[in-house]
């Protein structure tokens, strides 16, 4: 039987990005489905009714929710080519560890960097700055988080990578000069064919941040 | 060479009675050591320095940090006896979603519930509640959250079950008549061995928490 894989997603957004990039990476073939979130659909209500959010994954009818659980189920069922997670459970551990750290220390300065401004702005950046060193330094002289090769943690970052120019736009400086290892993997992954495919250009996400900056920042 | 496990924790944390019970589920030996969180040891801040918290599980001298991926590193690490998640795909995605839930959800709600009152607990109750009941509605009819098997997300629950009472009491309400099967679920864990043995008893939590809100809430 062949597999039916839909992907309930929204073009911006760095955590669908995250989804769309795993099944590139894997060759899977994928029907991407764009939601408006301010009409979310019966389909994405009912195979996400807990948080109502995007991206779901839809796999032969059954969802997968939330984007790094959803990656990994990528790699877990689509085993048998470039695997994300090491073998190594040490390894793995230690990738997910950084996962976490992402998804909890980079969510919240990143948001307000585009959402707010004056003093709170200034904040998150200098949040968002200390975070990514961290980050930066876990990374050390490696090409990518997950060494030589382009995995987890890797695929976690792309989403915030694809939103650095938004984010810098938006806050008024640069990633560059404070994180240069970081934003040389960042290039890297950003020119990996998988992302390549699954990104919108980064003037229209930086558009879209300014757009919706106006809504939320007055 | 013999394993080394060392366990730092902190006895009412839900969050190490979830590696506590996992330990024991796979059989293994391991160095229980109580920190104080006022007065952390040199070797957790060494351990876990960019969050400093417990628990920290050390397995050979290296460090595993966040009790859900120690949780999942020890059923990947002993693998040769009871599994902790599922074997297929889609059901370890399943119990993976429902642990990422509770850490994301419950934490900061249950909190609440103690740490306030007024209005405030009010809602907060509510809201607590609401949470519960997804994770009633989740378990259904089932033995466990897993199915007929003890697994992943009953250990990732459980440890709040030791902090219901304190909840009960400071809120003044009763879990068991808004949720009885989760209760029931409760009570089915305790009667496993690796889960008796990693749980304080609930009067003690109560005492605890008693103590803890007072620096919170002006009565």
């Amino acid at each position: 039987m062949a597999d039916e894989v839909i992907l309930l997603d929204f073009w911006p957004s760095p955590f669908g990005v995250r989804a769309r990039i795993a099944l590139r990476e894997k060759g899977v073939e994928f029907e991407y489905r764009e939601e408006n979130l301010r009409n979310k659909s019966p389909l994405l209500l009912q195979m996400n009714p807990v948080h109502k959010k995007i991206p779901v994954l839809i796999h032969n009818g059954k969802p997968v929710c939330e984007s790094m659980n959803v990656v990994q189920y990528i790699d877990e069922a689509w085993s048998d080519k470039n695997p994300f997670l090491p073998s190594d459970p040490y390894q793995r551990a230690q990738a997910r560890f950084w996962v976490h750290f992402i998804d909890t220390k980079l969510y919240e300065p990143a948001d307000k960097i585009w959402s707010t401004k004056g003093e709170e702005q200034e904040t998150a950046k200098k949040e968002y700055i200390k975070a990514l060193k961290v980050l930066e330094s876990e990374l050390g002289d490696k090409p990518y988080f997950g060494g030589d090769n382009f995995g987890f943690v890797d695929i976690a970052m792309t989403g915030y990578y694809s939103w650095f120019e938004a984010s810098e736009k938006c806050g008024n400086f640069s990633i560059e000069p404070e994180c240069p290892t970081l934003m040389a993997s960042a290039k890297r992954c950003l020119q990996r064919e998988s992302v390549v495919n699954s990104l919108h250009d980064p003037e229209e996400i930086v558009a879209f941040a300014f757009k919706i900056r106006k809504i939320y920042c007055v | 060479m013999a394993n080394e496990v060392i366990l730092l924790d902190f006895w009412p944390s839900m969050f190490g009675m979830r590696t506590r019970i996992a330990l024991r589920e796979k059989g293994v030996e391991f160095e229980y050591r109580e920190e104080d969180l006022r007065n952390k040891s040199p070797l957790l801040l060494q351990m876990n320095p960019i969050h400093k918290k417990i628990p920290v599980l050390i397995h050979n001298g290296k460090p595993v940090c966040e009790s859900s991926i120690q949780v999942q590193y020890i059923d990947e690490v002993w693998s040769h006896k009871n599994p902790i998640l599922p074997s297929d795909p889609y059901q370890r995605a399943q119990a993976r979603f429902w642990v990422d839930f509770i850490d994301k959800k419950m934490y900061d709600a249950q909190r609440k519930v103690w740490a306030t009152k007024g209005e405030e607990q009010e809602a907060s109750k509510k809201e607590f509640i609401e949470l519960l009941k997804t994770l009633e509605s989740e378990l259904g009819d089932k033995p466990y959250f897993g199915g007929d098997d003890f697994g992943y997300v009953d250990i990732g629950l459980i440890g709040f079950y030791t902090w219901f009472g304190a909840y009960e009491k400071f809120g003044n309400f009763s879990i068991e008549s808004e949720c009885p099967k989760l209760i029931g679920w409760a009570k089915r864990c305790l009667q496993r061995e690796s889960v008796a043995k990693s749980l304080p008893e609930s009067e003690k939590v109560t005492e605890f928490v008693s103590e803890l809100r007072k620096k919170f809430v002006v009565e």
